[in-house]
């Protein structure tokens, strides 16, 4: 009887979006009278952080900074349609509609600029900080405080975009399955260390590197959060969690925190994460959906990793200690 | 964490003033001084409170329900049955054409898992609306059940859903989705080994710490104003105007954070029910899941069972891949036919393989309906593929990861879709994944890349 | 169903409020007193999202009954700030990415602060320790439990 290690890989892509029914989403965009910029939508922040990812967008496409940038979203009274948050959608969808929105609000803009320096609309570049120069002249420029008064006052311009992403419906074919399910892919490769008590068939991870291809980190920060979080749901899934642990019998599923398992802040796993950026050819400034991906290497890896260990394959999820014994009795006994 | 920017560094334009900053979260200050408003937080005042009678079977027929006494209870405003709801039989694709309406929001004459909603009680008080509940007598004749997916495949198993007529859901390819590509068995024919594994996952709840629900209030122009933490607004807000027969613009749905959905709040359960009671009561109405409704009662990820055949040479080329997919949707489709369709196309993996054939199949069984989770379609299936791909390395005694990179997907390479590979970077993450974790391959494969030159 | 008088300070101000018998704190401070801070994850006492800090204690106020809080200090996140200054362990929160969907925040933070009130330099196993009974879905708890550790080391040299 023994702590036995071992490790185990496991290397994942996943698609971004769905193909069902067509997966079209909306933003409006349009400036106030002091030059802050207005997003109205209608998807859900779930928490992964949409609002502060859409404002980043939109701020980087106008070119003024992110805390200029309002966005009023989730309603259904004043946000244009939304197919919703899921299927690692979100940023990628709704991204893509806010960047075309805020291209035509930043138009508008830069037209007005030109019209109070008296230069083409084209000669003009914006500088991230709230202001619009003249290309190779950056002394003639006017902020976008003034540009959004002028406009409102004086020009009688709206500063304003719409902004529309569809994804039309892909029908599979029915005798070849042809179909079109999404449209990029991220990646991922995990690599899980493991301990097994082969006496009591607990299993520890020890440790765990991720390495995640996910097109461009809009917000790295926020980034490391959905992956953080995500690797540690794909190694509870992996060892812990149903709502029916002698599945198809529907008895003993947990209904509570106490019954239904998963990790806590005493049992987690060293984790690293590396993040490549392979920007996709229809995502906004290259990304793609990283939310969903990054809990599912960590399961096999996982899985693997205890074969590596024990010499056991256990093929049914999740991996319990007592199917851990069982399996190494059964081994045992041929 | 660390980014990796070497890599790519060549189509990627970096530099860019607000896109790749860490700017702090404009949301996080709300959270860390309890001031982010979520559904829940809105009380108004008079509002009553919805508890839903729930079915003690997996599955039987309902003789009787008698709502005399509940009715009587101190604080019961209202009590409503399968009766009350306009359109009470539907199923949420059907927005999308993907029909049948299966489902019933008030169970009418059946019920067909346990924990299935039959009656909703309204009181002025979430203890009083619990109270009345228990007092609602329904009269069932059970019925055989089916649990496994295999038993419910089976000839002469019980029906499980009338609205479709056989225990799994009907695609326009027939009973399964299909993918074919190249000649399976020719592959198989010369394939050095071949191996055939079993795969199994068992329901998983999302969890979210704050739990599935909607507040409703009257506006008194008759319109409804729903506060919700629903993942997709006007998904729910369209369904509910079917269910309900009332015009969209009566409609406004409010959200805003969700405590957590990871799939688990898309979903139309508690809105059509909660705006049809403030409409029938002109009063508002909370409807909030308990943690065991939430744990038990909202959807699960579905149980799956995978069954993965495969032809490998012993240079480790595999040489064809015959997967076959079950996805247990429970007693009702809600998302499952598009997971089960998801998958299909997920098969065979980030790998290029000549010859595969897929079948997946979404199956009926009397439990908990399953739905959308974090990975839909695809997590399951990973955990078969990536254990079956180390069976194989094994197999053949090569490096499980450099057994990957031979087959290993890159730009150009035609998947068992008909879609060709576009921006992989599969090989590029192992590279990593070699270095990081000290886990060495061969030069050659550390030399490899997803670019092939002319795709 | 009779009613019962309840008086405390919330926050530092004083609230009274008839609520019936039985009634939680988590009831009485969301539903009667506007108080939104704490979460109601469960009502079972499983998930810690509802956590308030009562007399220096941290209690779980859906297990908690509100008549027993009588004349009681009661302290929630949404008192914390003080004249709308985040607290370094707020600070900490948001330096460290630790919110994602924020429904476990303030109860992680209600947590958080009657450890470092108690143990102003806790080890890692102190803060895992305190946070145990806390749910996070979102988060993984790495993110937390830095945040913590943080917290204490900025309150360790504001008070160096
Ligand atoms: S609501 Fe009190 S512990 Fe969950
Ligand atoms: S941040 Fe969502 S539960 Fe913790």
């Amino acid at each position: 009887m023994a702590i036995r290690r071992g490790r185990g890989v496991a290397a994942i892509n996943y698609p971004t979006g769905m193909n069902l029914g067509g997966d079209p989403t909306q933003a409006l965009v349009h400036s106030t009278p002091t030059g802050n910029f207005m997003v109205t939508l209608s998807s859900v922040d779930l928490g992964q952080g949409m609002k502060q990812i859409m404002a980043q967008i939109c701020a980087e496409t106008i070119g003024v900074p992110t805390d200029r940038v309002i966005i009023d979203t989730a309603d259904t009274d004043t946000g244009p349609h939304c197919m919703g948050t899921f299927a690692s959608r979100g940023t990628h969808r709704a991204g893509n509609a806010v960047i075309q929105a805020a291209k035509e609000a930043r138009q508008v803009m830069l037209e007005v600029a030109a019209e109070e320096l008296e230069v083409n609309a084209s000669d003009l570049e914006t500088d991230g900080e709230g202001n619009i120069k003249v290309k190779g002249a950056p002394q003639k420029s006017i902020s976008i405080f003034d540009v959004a008064l002028s406009a409102h006052f004086k020009r009688g311009r709206s500063i304003s975009g719409r902004g529309m992403f569809l994804i039309p419906r892909s029908y599979p074919e029915k005798e070849t399955g042809a179909m079109k399910p999404s449209t990029c892919y991220a990646h991922a490769c995990t690599v899980a260390e493991v301990e097994v008590d082969d006496e009591t068939g607990e299993v520890t991870v020890l440790a765990v590197k991720n390495v995640f291809e996910i097109g461009r980190a809009l917000n790295p920060k926020m980034v490391e959060q959905q992956l953080v979080g995500g690797s540690w749901m794909g190694i509870s899934h992996a060892l812990y969690e149903t709502t029916e642990p002698y599945y198809p019998n529907r008895d003993h599923g947990g209904t509570d925190f106490n019954q239904y398992l998963m990790p806590g802040p005493g049992d987690l796993a060293k984790t690293e994460i590396i993040v490549l950026e392979r920007p996709s050819a229809d995502g906004p400034f290259g990304a793609k959906g990283p939310g969903e991906m990054c809990a599912n290497p960590q399961i096999p890896a996982v899985a693997n990793a205890v074969f590596d260990a024990v010499g056991v394959r256990i093929d049914t999820l999740p991996i319990t200690p007592e199917r851990i014994l069982r399996a190494l009795r059964a081994q045992a006994a041929s | 964490m660390e980014l990796r920017k070497d890599y790519f560094a060549d189509v990627r334009k970096d530099g860019l003033h607000e896109i790749g900053q860490p700017r702090p979260r404009l949301d996080s200050p709300g959270h860390v001084t309890g001031k982010t408003a979520y559904f829940a937080d809105r009380n108004f005042p008079g509002m009553l409170h919805l508890k839903m009678v729930r079915s003690p079977h997996h599955h039987a027929r309902i003789r009787s329900i008698d709502t005399s006494e509940a009715e009587k209870h101190p604080g019961v405003v209202r009590v409503l049955t399968a009766r009350d709801v306009p359109h009470n039989v539907y199923t949420i694709l059907i927005l999308i054409q993907v029909g049948p309406e299966d489902e019933t929001v008030l169970a009418d004459g059946k019920v067909r898992w346990k924990g299935e909603a039959v009656v909703a009680v309204l009181a002025e008080t979430e203890r009083a609306a619990q109270e009345a509940a228990a007092k609602v007598k329904v009269d069932y004749e059970v019925l055989p059940a089916v649990f496994d997916m295999e038993g419910a495949l089976k000839p002469g198993a019980p029906l499980v859903n009338e609205y479709h007529g056989q225990n799994y859901y009907h695609y326009d390819s027939g009973e399964c989705r299909k993918v074919r590509f190249g000649d399976v068995e020719a592959g198989f024919a010369r394939a050095d080994h071949i191996l055939e594994q079993s795969y199994q996952s068992s329901p998983i709840e999302h969890a979210p710490t704050e739990t599935t629900g909607c507040v409703v209030t009257p506006e008194g122009n008759d319109r409804f104003t729903c506060y919700t933490n629903t993942q997709a607004m006007f998904f729910t807000l369209d369904n509910a105007s079917i269910i309900l027969q009332m015009p969209g613009s009566k409609l406004h749905f409010v959200g805003g954070t969700v405590g957590g959905g990871f799939g688990g709040k898309v979903d139309v359960i508690v809105e059509p029910i909660a705006i049809l009671s403030a409409k029938l009561t002109g009063r508002p109405v909370s409807f909030i899941y308990s943690r065991e409704e939430e744990m038990q009662i909202s959807s699960p990820r579905a149980a799956e069972k995978v069954v993965i055949k495969d032809g490998v040479m012993k240079d480790g080329r595999i040489v064809a891949r015959k997967v076959t997919g079950y996805t247990d949707a429970g007693a009702y489709s809600r998302h499952s036919p598009y997971g089960a369709q998801k998958g299909a196309a997920h098969y065979p993996g980030p790998y290029t393989i000549p010859n595969v054939w897929i079948d997946t199949y979404c199956v009926y069984t009397n439990r908990t309906p399953s739905s959308a989770m974090r990975g839909f379609g695809v997590t399951i299936g990973d955990f078969a593929l990536e254990v079956q791909m180390d069976k194989l390395a094994r197999l053949i005694g090569m490096d499980p990861l450099e057994f990957r990179f031979i087959n290993a997907y890159r730009d150009g390479d035609m998947k068992a879709h008909r879609q060709r590979t576009e921006g992989a970077a599969l090989i590029e993450c192992m590279q990593e994944a070699s270095r990081a974790a000290n886990w060495p391959v061969a030069e050659k494969y550390m030399a490899m890349s997803s670019y092939r030159k002319g795709a | 169903m009779a009613k019962v008088p309840v008086q405390f300070t919330l926050n530092g101000s004083e609230k009274a409020e008839f609520v019936e018998s039985g009634t939680t704190l988590l009831h009485a401070l969301r539903d009667k007193i506007g108080d939104t801070s704490p979460k109601g994850g469960c009502h079972q006492g499983t998930c810690g999202a509802c956590s308030v800090i009562v007399d220096g204690e941290l209690r779980l106020s859906c297990l908690t009954l509100a008549e027993t809080c009588s004349d009681a200090d009661i302290r929630t996140t949404a008192g914390l700030a003080e004249g709308g200054v985040l607290q370094p362990l707020q600070r900490a929160f948001l330096d460290a990415f630790a919110t994602q969907c924020g429904f476990c925040t303030p109860g992680m933070i209600m947590a958080a602060k009657v450890l470092l009130d108690r143990t102003p330099n806790p080890s890692r196993e102190d803060v895992v320790e305190a946070l145990s009974g806390n749910i996070c879905r979102c988060t993984g708890y790495e993110p937390i439990i830095q945040a913590v550790l943080t917290a204490a080391r900025a309150n360790s040299q504001n008070a160096a």
